[in-house]
């Protein structure tokens, strides 16, 4: 199954099993910028790591510090292999582009109408350069 | 999504005015084609939420900055850092930690950015002319300048924050265009129990239950007759700016934009009239504390940072006491001044309480380690972010019931049954 998405933020193409939020998060205060662990306790994946990760976002919530995890994850290591957006945030995108400014590497991130994202939810999923999102045949 | 820069600002991007400048005006031209931004426009102000140390890449970011020649081309304020530098209050960083967090907050300074420390700017001095253009960050300062000041900010994130007040120029979009700013839906306050309404513990709370349902959609607050005062508008503003993606809300009658409803609405009908009942408060009252039963180990309140006011209606409350429990009360220089020329500092701190200055007890790590801690607080907003960032669980409660709590050493609530 592949589907085509629209390029928000040129980065590295990568390949992860795919994680679909389940209800928005605040990346500042709701993800872990050392381990990529899920820590809002009020979300119904807390626990979850989004490192490494093609990570679907519904949307985002809260803090502007959401662009400082983001940098940090990447920074880190720890940054999901792809991120997956229904719109632009740009919060949380600016994470990607000082990363990339400071030479970092970050991953790609696209956007993809959240009618969409449900059916990647536990894929093996390849982003590749032009947008595309691949899954394997299962 | 092509955006027009000028020549002046190609040549900016380019490295005309050093390598600094430069990175700042491609992360703001950058953005601007993200958002779909056709130019950028001039802002007056910036408040700079990025000195908040989160990790080393933050500080490598500012660092770089100051290596490649950058300052802010206008007035920036600065939110909380990671370090209380007025050693009124110790956090317990490790030492790496803490030397990174100190050359962040170094190094925005090198910028040219003002010591204000404060998620309070707003009550710090810094208030923008209504309809003038700025770059703010720290969410509730977002929601606060857009809402109650009127001035224009989308919620700018770290590091975009800086970028847009050294180059003094933000992405034309969101809130900065008039017709974004027009209310979407109502939030009616009219059938709202009267003795909740009365209850200065009922913004946080109403704020909390905005943010959830608004998203990131302006919407106007209506059924408010009393101007319940900037402390509380600021309660409100940081609650929904932590459980929504709220930038701008407004309060007929109150707020500069709001004249009333219809007028904010643009004369067109609401897409939504949402009617808040009893239920719904008590529901969203209910979600901001994590904790149930008798156990409470610390409290917090200055989230945002404390006012002036709210350290004398604390003083006033606390009375001739002594506090049993860790008792954390957050706030910036302005009001710690203030403090200390009216003399009550050294009061409130015999009495048993931690003033906490230019941070506070949910960014940095300050309050005792404790498995299964319980925090009191009467703010939405560290409700909302201490069980993610500290560990603790929480209870909500009003100021009176956090002060009486902390006398007792458990949780005593002063506001009514149906409320608690």
């Amino acid at each position: 199954m592949d589907l085509k998405a629209e390029i928000l933020c040129a980065g590295v193409p990568g390949h992860g099993k795919g994680l679909v939020l389940t209800a928005p998060i605040s990346f500042w205060g709701g993800v872990d910028p050392k381990t990529g662990l899920i820590a809002d306790v009020r979300h119904p994946q807390h626990g979850v790591c989004i490192a490494g990760t093609v990570l679907f976002l519904p949307g985002t919530i809260g803090s502007s510090s959401a662009s400082a995890v983001m940098m940090e994850l990447v920074h880190a290591g720890r940054a999901p292999a792809g991120l997956v957006m229904h719109q632009p945030d740009a919060i949380l995108l600016l994470g990607f582009l000082t990363a990339a400014e400071m030479g970092w590497r970050p991953p790609m991130a696209v956007r993809l109408d959240k009618a969409h994202h449900a059916r990647f939810d536990g894929c093996e999923i390849a982003l590749r350069e032009d947008g595309t999102l691949e899954t394997a045949p299962a | 999504m092509a955006v027009r820069l000028s020549d002046e600002e190609e040549a900016i991007a380019r490295g005309r005015d050093g390598a600094g400048a430069a990175m700042a005006m491609r992360l703001v031209a950058e953005t601007a084609r993200l958002m779909g931004a056709p130019h950028l426009l001039p802002v007056a102000s910036a408040h700079i939420d990025g000195a908040l140390y989160h990790g080393d890449s933050g500080t490598l970011f500012a660092e770089k900055l100051v290596e490649g020649g950058a300052r802010v081309a206008v007035p920036s304020t600065l939110n909380v850092g990671a370090l209380d530098l007025t050693g009124c209050s110790r956090q317990q960083l490790a030492p790496h930690e803490r030397d990174m967090a100190k050359r962040m907050m170094q190094a925005y300074l090198a910028l040219g950015c003002q010591p204000s420390w404060t998620c309070a700017p707003y009550q710090a001095g810094h208030r923008p002319a209504t309809g003038s253009d700025v770059a703010w960050g720290e969410s509730n300062a977002v929601a606060f300048c857009n809402s109650v000041l009127g001035a224009r900010t989308n919620r700018y994130g770290d590091f975009l924050d800086i970028a847009c007040a050294i180059a003094g120029r933000a992405p034309a979009y969101g809130l900065h265009l008039a017709e974004n700013r027009r209310a979407r839906f109502v939030f009616d306050l009219g059938d709202a129990p009267a003795a909740f309404l009365a209850d200065p513990s009922s913004w946080p709370v109403l704020g909390s239950l905005y943010g959830r349902l608004a998203g990131d959609s302006v919407g106007v607050v209506t059924g408010v007759l009393r101007h319940p005062g900037e402390d509380q508008l600021k309660a409100f503003a940081a609650a929904a700016a932590s459980s929504g993606a709220v930038g701008l809300f407004h309060v007929a009658g109150i707020t500069p934009e709001a004249p009333d409803a219809a007028t904010v609405l643009g004369g067109l009908a609401p897409e939504e009239t949402i009617a808040v009942t009893g239920a719904m408060v008590a529901q969203a009252r209910a979600g901001l504390s994590t904790a149930t039963g008798d156990r409470l180990d610390a409290v917090a309140i200055g989230s945002p940072h404390l006012s002036e006011d709210e350290f004398l209606a604390l003083d006033a409350l606390i009375g001739e006491r002594r506090l049993a429990l860790p008792f954390y009360a957050c706030t910036g220089r302005h009001a710690l001044d203030a403090l200390v020329r009216r003399g009550l500092k050294d009061g409130l701190e015999r009495k048993g309480v931690t003033i906490v200055a230019d941070t506070c007890v949910v960014v940095t790590p300050m309050m005792a380690r404790k498995a299964d801690g319980v925090l009191m607080t009467n703010s939405g907003k560290f409700a909302h972010y201490a069980p993610g960032n500290t560990g603790y669980a929480t209870l909500y409660g009003s100021l009176a019931s956090c002060v009486e709590s902390a006398v007792a050493g458990r949780p005593v609530y002063t506001e009514q049954a149906a409320w608690t």
